[in-house]
């Protein structure tokens, strides 16, 4: 394996306090060493540059049974954005639903290294490592629905946590996931009828229990799993006027869970979770009360879900969610519910400056930035391609580094939208560290991946190097330069090797795909009765529902020692 | 003596994986679970139709070459060609079609699946309309009405009934088993009545039973029923049916307008007409309150619906009933997919290339526009100057003229069996069959991607379509490179 | 009446018999049997003055071919008939696409009329007839 200096760049390396200090980065067999022997190695010189880890997207949908369902239904969106083959790179289509090269190519172009798809549904889970094997670039990793598999939801009834906690390890291992995605909790199942829940306190038809058992129950069971990170999670009445309340009450919810500073739960994308007023024309943001709960407590961490105004594909597991956007705009709609575990929707959304409701939740997302105190909480992401496509990152980036980057956008939104806003009133302008940090250190450590997110001794030598020398310019005056910065990174190394130069693929890498491998001291036992149950509640055998490990390109199972 | 459970069966859209083969002397003997295709395709997949070797036509005969002579052969009329057709990929696994797209792209060609001719026009919808769906499971658990629309499992996808529709039991909704067994009894009973009124040995009961022709316009007692229902749409009584509660009989090319009848009709709008399409209203009637009426519906449609005439309009009608629908209780629909695979090649098309099939690389990047792009038009207009075909037939399933010109331009052949494509191609090269004697992935109707086994070993000699598709792709590289250093040598 | 031609439409489509003769293989006498066939109603054969399984040449404007003529198992279809998918009812299905890719296999008008001299030809006879190969 080659050696890699990289002399003299700005670092930013908030998980070891390393704040645009001047200094150098040795790498050797894809990993960050003390030092390397600087003849051999093959040395970058960063002078004027910053150095930062490799980005990281703790919520992004690039892979699997949706993402391709709105690739497929979306001619339209491919014909304004095609890639042509080169000696290096496969061709394809990009904007808000990219083929799978392009999704890679493109992350890496803007210096990410590693990517988690957030909604896996398990009984397709297959299709979406089959994805993720097409996707280069990239270690990834993928989150299982599990928040309505009928699984879980008997097993919470009868208020057998151990017995759950053993499934969640079994189904996580089985389809090679990484945390538990719970989306509407007990709104996905009602949707097999039509229905839905309101409160966290519904109860889910034919069941008996409610989103509020779901979630407290899956955030214990994934303490006693010992997982990585937390419960992932997407709110009851996302999308809707008012829904702020059922967020707070979600979070308090999850106080009962917590212990000590410890988070125990992932609020995803909350600008969708955070609308206050009674219907569309008295909608309104509710980032204020809900950041000032959030500052006040230490048990979450949350992603924006920034809005970008353009044409983009919404979709989401949240079924429901999606029936009332095809029910407010009359769009193409596609549903698509899956047998005993979720369901999902998708539809085309077209998010405008002058409609007060899109202005609106732009500027809710970046209040929802801003306003918490603590960057370790909060992560930057577009819930991609829901808010808008991932290659708008360096916009936000923009927004959240200049108040005159955001003031200039916000001048050319609906005159209510201006009006509401509380984007005047805040002065906070992000620096280069705090941008290291909702970028990847913070993302990284949520996810408890120890060897990503940073540069210190032992982690992956995952690396972005920008065109940014924050000695010479004012970022918040220079914005559009740190913008362009961040689109087309100087480098992007990956594993120790140049994958990216002045943004160009210059090398394809396959990336690995990390799973967990949860051990439980008693396994689900796989007898007949198992099997029996399981012709009973899915239509594939079970010998056939598991990810075998063919299916995996560059497997990097973690093993996990659960507490049960 | 080995007995193999959980088998996939590579043959329709059902992509049944409950079936049990035994195996003796590397040879399916026994087969358990299976329909009559099932039974057909492992046990007679050995049989005298298979290609035994690799061939090449000389002198216009096929005459048996090696297999290095036909990749050779094979990669070197696709690296000359201008404009070739890749073409077929239903039948095959999804590692093999990712390399088709991969070698499409490779040689700037054309890439397109079998859904051009089945569901192509279903996709046009889709693009155009969206489509509410779910896995199959969601129907076997909650639906309570269901409708078959221009398809016939009972011939196409045999075991479908059985397994996630009307005959199977769910978590919230039982099986119609009984009830379709009690229904065939008194249909028997009835047959007996009339052929003993008929022959003059009984004097006909008074009141009942009705006969078939008073029955025509009487309103359809069986959709009040408690439980499942199974209604059947299509121009001719087909299989399926016979087994319905209700089969509605279309005239062909009407669908159209029978579908917008029925949305008028859950609008609460009156029709001032007697019939649409040949169907009495009053008919349309009781459909559109079953469909209201239900907790769960679902319409399954095939060719019927595709390859009439509106095509792909009639497509974007039922999607937009569907959508109707939703605003008044839960309905969603599917298309009844034919070839075990084709969902996987538009999956995986989609995923490499964004588009779902008739994929165009000749500019570098992938384009697609249906009439334009798709296999059929260029064959039609003649404008391709190669052809490769795998896993499909399309000797025997195109139109006369579209044929005409494949068989007149260089045709490669890569497929099991000695079909009609093969005798008319120019490269022939046997495969072994996939979910058979080599393993992969292919994707149910509803997208559920199951594993394919490998049960047996293949003839001695025979590759799997993936491996010979990855010797074609390399040989053109190879011949690409090779013509590159020429071009630069001189 | 005897009639000389009878008017229909034609609807090409999927038979379990073809299926089951597809899986054997296409150069199979079950796949011959299946898809050299044509389905017609009881009382359109009446008018022909035709019973099963006699020979007759179905007509369209994209070409004719000579298919074993079967009465129909189940129901009544006037004025329709069905030949399933293969070689033989390709040589005549309406190959316009309408511009979206996808040929009209069903719906073609067409004309029956009887032809009990004629012969069936075999899959092999028929490409090299239609196609040279």
């Amino acid at each position: 394996m080659t050696e890699l200096l990289i002399k003299n760049g700005f670092v930013f390396d908030p998980i070891n306090g390393i704040n645009g200090e001047k200094m150098d980065i040795a790498v050797k067999n894809g990993k960050i060493v003390k030092s390397v022997n600087e003849r051999k190695a093959k040395v970058i010189d960063a002078t004027g540059l910053t150095v930062m880890p490799g980005g990281v997207d703790i919520h992004t949908h690039i892979a699997g049974a949706e993402v391709n369902t709105g690739r497929l239904m979306r001619p339209e969106d491919h014909v304004k954005d095609v890639v042509r083959k080169t000696a290096l790179t496969r061709s394809g289509v990009g904007y808000s639903v990219p083929s799978t090269f392009v999704t890679g190519y493109r992350y890496s172009k803007m210096g990410y290294t590693m990517i988690m798809n957030p909604s896996m549904p398990p009984l397709e889970a297959k299709h979406t490592h089959e994805e993720l094997n097409d996707t280069p670039m990239l270690d990834k990793a993928t989150y299982p629905l599990l928040g309505d598999w009928w699984f879980v939801l008997e097993y919470l009834r009868k208020g057998d946590l151990t017995e759950c906690a053993r499934y969640v390890a079994w189904m996580i291992a089985t389809t090679k996931g990484y945390a538990i995605k719970i989306v509407n909790p007990g709104g996905l199942e009602s949707w097999g009828f039509g229905r839905n829940v309101r409160t966290i306190d519904d109860q889910v038809p034919y069941f008996g229990i409610t989103p509020r058992d779901i979630m407290c129950g899956l955030a214990k069971v994934n303490k006693m799993l010992n997982l990585p990170h937390t419960i992932h999670v997407h709110t009851n009445n996302l999308g809707l006027p008012g829904n702020y309340l059922t967020t707070l009450d979600t979070m308090r919810a999850l106080e009962s869970v917590a212990t000590g500073d410890k988070p125990v739960a992932h609020i995803t994308h909350l600008q969708f979770s955070s609308f206050a007023g009674n219907d569309w024309g008295t909608m309104r943001s509710g980032a204020e009360e809900i950041t000032k709960y959030i500052n006040a407590h230490n048990h979450l961490t949350f992603d924006m879900g920034q809005v970008i105004f353009t044409d983009t594909t919404t979709m989401t597991a949240d079924g429901p969610f999606e029936f009332t956007l095809y029910e407010l705009s009359g769009h193409k709609w596609v549903n698509s519910d899956v047998e005993t575990e979720t369901s999902g929707g998708i539809i085309p959304f077209h998010y405008k400056r002058n409609n007060a409701v899109n202005a609106t939740q732009w500027s809710i997302a970046l209040e929802l930035a801003l306003l918490v105190k603590d960057p370790w909480k909060m992560f930057l992401t577009t819930d991609h391609p829901n808010g808008g496509p991932f290659f708008a990152y360096p916009k936000i980036i923009a927004w959240l580094i200049s108040k005159r980057a955001r003031m200039a956008t916000l001048k050319k939104c609906h005159k209510k939208a201006q009006k509401l806003s509380l984007l005047p009133s805040i002065k906070r302008e992000f620096t280069l560290y705090d941008i290291a940090i909702v970028t990847r250190a913070g993302q990284a450590k949520a996810l408890g991946l120890k060897d990503k997110g940073h540069l210190g001794v032992g982690a992956d030598a995952d690396i972005a190097i920008y065109d940014i020398n924050p000695e010479k310019i004012d970022i918040a005056k220079k914005y559009k330069a740190v913008r362009r910065a961040f689109g087309s990174a100087a480098y992007t190394i990956k594993d120790g090797e140049i994958v990216v130069k002045d943004g160009e693929i210059v090398k394809h890498v396959d990336g690995r795909t990390i799973w967990l491998d949860v051990k439980t001291a008693e396994q689900v036992k796989v007898d007949e009765e198992m099997k029996r149950r399981f012709k009973e509640y899915w239509t594939v055998e079970y010998d056939n529902y598991p990810v075998f490990d063919h299916y995996v390109k560059v497997s990097c199972p973690l093993t996990i020692k659960a507490d049960v | 003596m080995v007995v193999v459970k959980s088998v996939t069966c590579p043959i329709c859209g059902s992509l049944c994986d409950d079936i049990e083969l035994t195996i003796e002397n590397n040879e399916v003997v026994k087969v358990k679970n299976g329909c009559a295709l099932c039974e057909s395709k492992f046990l007679g997949y050995k049989g005298e139709h298979r290609i035994k070797t690799p061939l090449i036509r000389k002198d216009g005969k096929l005459m048996p070459v090696s297999l290095d002579e036909a990749i050779h052969k094979a990669a070197e009329i696709l690296a000359n060609a201008n404009y070739p057709i890749l073409y077929g990929w239903s039948s095959t696994s999804c590692e093999a079609q990712r390399i088709g797209v991969e070698l499409a792209e490779e040689i700037g060609g054309v890439i397109d699946n079998t859904a051009v001719v089945c569901h192509g026009p279903s996709i046009l919808s889709v693009q155009e309309v969206g489509i509410p769906t779910c896995t199959l499971g969601q129907i076997r658990h909650r639906a309570d009405l269901i409708i078959y629309w221009g398809c016939d499992p009972w011939s196409a996808h045999p075991r479908h009934l059985e397994r996630y529709t009307a005959f199977t039991e769910g978590r919230f909704e039982k099986s119609d088993w009984k009830g379709y067994i009690q229904k065939v009894k008194a249909a028997a009973g009835k047959k007996k009545i009339e052929s003993a009124v008929r022959r003059g040995v009984v004097k006909r009961p008074k009141a009942q039973p009705m006969l078939q022709h008073e029955l025509v316009n009487a309103p359809p007692p069986t959709l009040m029923k408690e439980g499942r229902k199974l209604i059947v749409v299509d121009a001719r009584k087909s299989m399926t049916a016979e087994m319905a509660d209700y089969f509605i009989q279309v005239e062909p090319n009407k669908d159209y307008e029978v579908m917008q009848a029925i949305r008028a009709l859950i609008r609460d709008q009156e029709l001032d007409v007697d019939k649409v399409g040949g169907v009495p209203v009053e008919y349309l009637e009781e459909v559109a309150d079953a469909m209201v009426n239900c907790n769960f519906g679902v319409i399954f449609f095939g060719m019927g619906l595709t390859q009439t005439a509106g095509k792909f309009r009639n497509i974007e009608v039922a999607i937009s009933l569907i959508r109707d629908l939703n605003k008044r209780t839960k309905f969603v629909i599917m298309p009844m997919r034919g070839h075990f695979n084709v969902t996987g090649a538009n999956v995986v098309f989609t995923w490499q290339s964004g588009y779902p099939y008739g994929v165009d690389f000749s500019l570098g990047y992938p384009r697609y526009n249906p009439g334009e792009t798709t296999c059929m038009d260029i064959l039609l207009r003649g404008e391709s100057d190669a052809t490769l075909v795998i896993a499909a037939d399309p000797g025997a399933t195109f139109p006369r003229r579209a044929v005409e010109h494949m068989a007149k331009t260089p045709l490669i052949v890569i497929d099991p069996h000695m079909n009609a494509t093969a005798m008319l191609g120019d490269v022939v090269i046997p495969s072994a069959f996939v979910g058979i004697e080599s393993e992969g992935t292919a994707y149910r109707m509803d997208h559920v991607p199951l594993p394919l086994k490998k049960v047996v070993d293949p003839p001695k000699g025979l590759l799997s379509d993936e491996e010979i598709l990855r010797r074609i792709l390399e040989e053109v590289r190879a011949i690409k490179a090779k013509k590159m250093r020429e071009a630069e040598a001189a | 009446m005897v009639q000389q031609k009878l008017r229909v439409t034609l609807l090409t489509g999927r038979t379990i018999e073809q299926g089951v003769g597809k899986e054997q293989g296409k150069s199979s006498q079950e796949y011959f049997e299946a898809c050299s066939t044509v389905y017609m109603d009881e009382e359109d054969m009446k008018k022909l003055g035709i019973k099963s399984n006699t020979n007759v040449l179905v007509t369209t404007p994209h070409g004719s071919v000579v298919l074993k003529a079967v009465k129909h198992p189940r129901g009544s279809m006037p004025g329709i008939i069905y030949i399933p998918y293969g070689p033989w009812a390709n040589a005549i299905v309406n190959d316009s696409t309408t511009s979206i890719g996808m040929p009209s296999f069903k719906g073609t008008p067409a004309e029956v009329e009887p032809a009990p001299d004629k012969p069936i030809l075999s899959m092999e006879e028929l490409l090299k007839n239609l196609y040279g190969k």
